[in-house]
């Protein structure tokens, strides 16, 4: 396990950070604060995108996008999704006199990470073999 | 100062930090446990809520903007994941051992919260 391998997931998760950053201040202009529609857009979409990638790369392992696999999946991925942000999101509902969204917030999250995780990969494999 | 070229740089700087310690804590993880749980993905996303919680309760509202980008969006956002967290537990449902998948589910949502919640408890504690 090399140093550059490091690198390249931090380069990829200083990435995926900065644009989850970017996404939760766009949501919040045009939802409001009210509800993590941020957190929970991020979180399906880096699902979706580390299903698809994963699939993908074990389809063609000899491709450009292979080699790119630290980067991109425990980099990108790893840095665009969070999981302490979903936490301290629960919690400050239910701090603020919202258990029900905050139940919500958690059984509509849950099911749909796991969907799109799910849908990325069926994507990936129903691509054509030819590369 | 949020919307600046610093605040980004400060979530970036944060974030790729966070990201190299999770794949540090991963690797450790697999190596001494091996792959048959995802365990590096879960005491990443428990630890990462312990300290999040505590950042909360210790700062509480008082949290400057500089500290919350670098900490909280950059560092802790980077270090936890939720993609990894999805795809090792569909891996665990497809290998034909959902009950291992249903522990993780259970283990890593209970966990987490529990986590922030002794973290926010201890943060204004020791305020």
């Amino acid at each position: 396990m090399s140093w550059k391998v490091y690198l390249a997931v931090g380069v990829g998760s200083g990435a995926g950070s900065v644009l989850r950053y970017a996404i939760s201040l766009a949501t919040m202009t045009a939802f409001g604060g009210y509800f993590p529609w941020g957190t929970l857009l991020v979180n399906v979409l880096g699902s979706g995108l580390i299903g698809w990638l994963a699939a993908t790369i074990s389809r063609f392992p000899h491709t450009q996008l292979a080699r790119w696999q630290p980067l991109l999946i425990a980099g990108f991925c790893g840095g665009f999704t969070t999981f302490s942000l979903f936490s301290l999101e629960t919690i400050h509902l239910i701090q603020h006199g919202y258990p029900t969204f905050a139940l919500l917030y958690v059984l509509v999250s849950l099911p749909l990470w796991l969907m799109a995780v799910w849908l990325g990969e069926r994507i990936a494999l129903s691509r054509p073999p030819s590369q | 100062m949020g919307h600046g070229i610093t605040g980004l740089l400060l979530v970036a700087l944060g974030g790729a930090l966070g990201g190299m310690g999770r794949f540090a804590v991963s690797n450790i993880m697999a190596h001494l446990l091996g792959n048959a749980f995802p365990w590096g993905t879960l005491i990443v996303n428990a630890s990462g809520a312990l300290i999040a919680g505590w950042l909360l309760g210790y700062f509480d509202m008082l949290i400057t903007q500089p500290l919350w980008l670098f900490t909280i969006a950059g560092l802790l956002g980077g270090y936890t994941t939720v993609s990894s967290f999805s795809l090792q537990t569909l891996e665990l449902w497809q290998r034909g051992q959902a009950p291992r998948a249903a522990l993780n589910i259970a283990a890593t949502l209970v966990l987490g919260l529990a986590m922030a919640i002794l973290g926010w408890l201890l943060g204004t504690g020791a305020q």
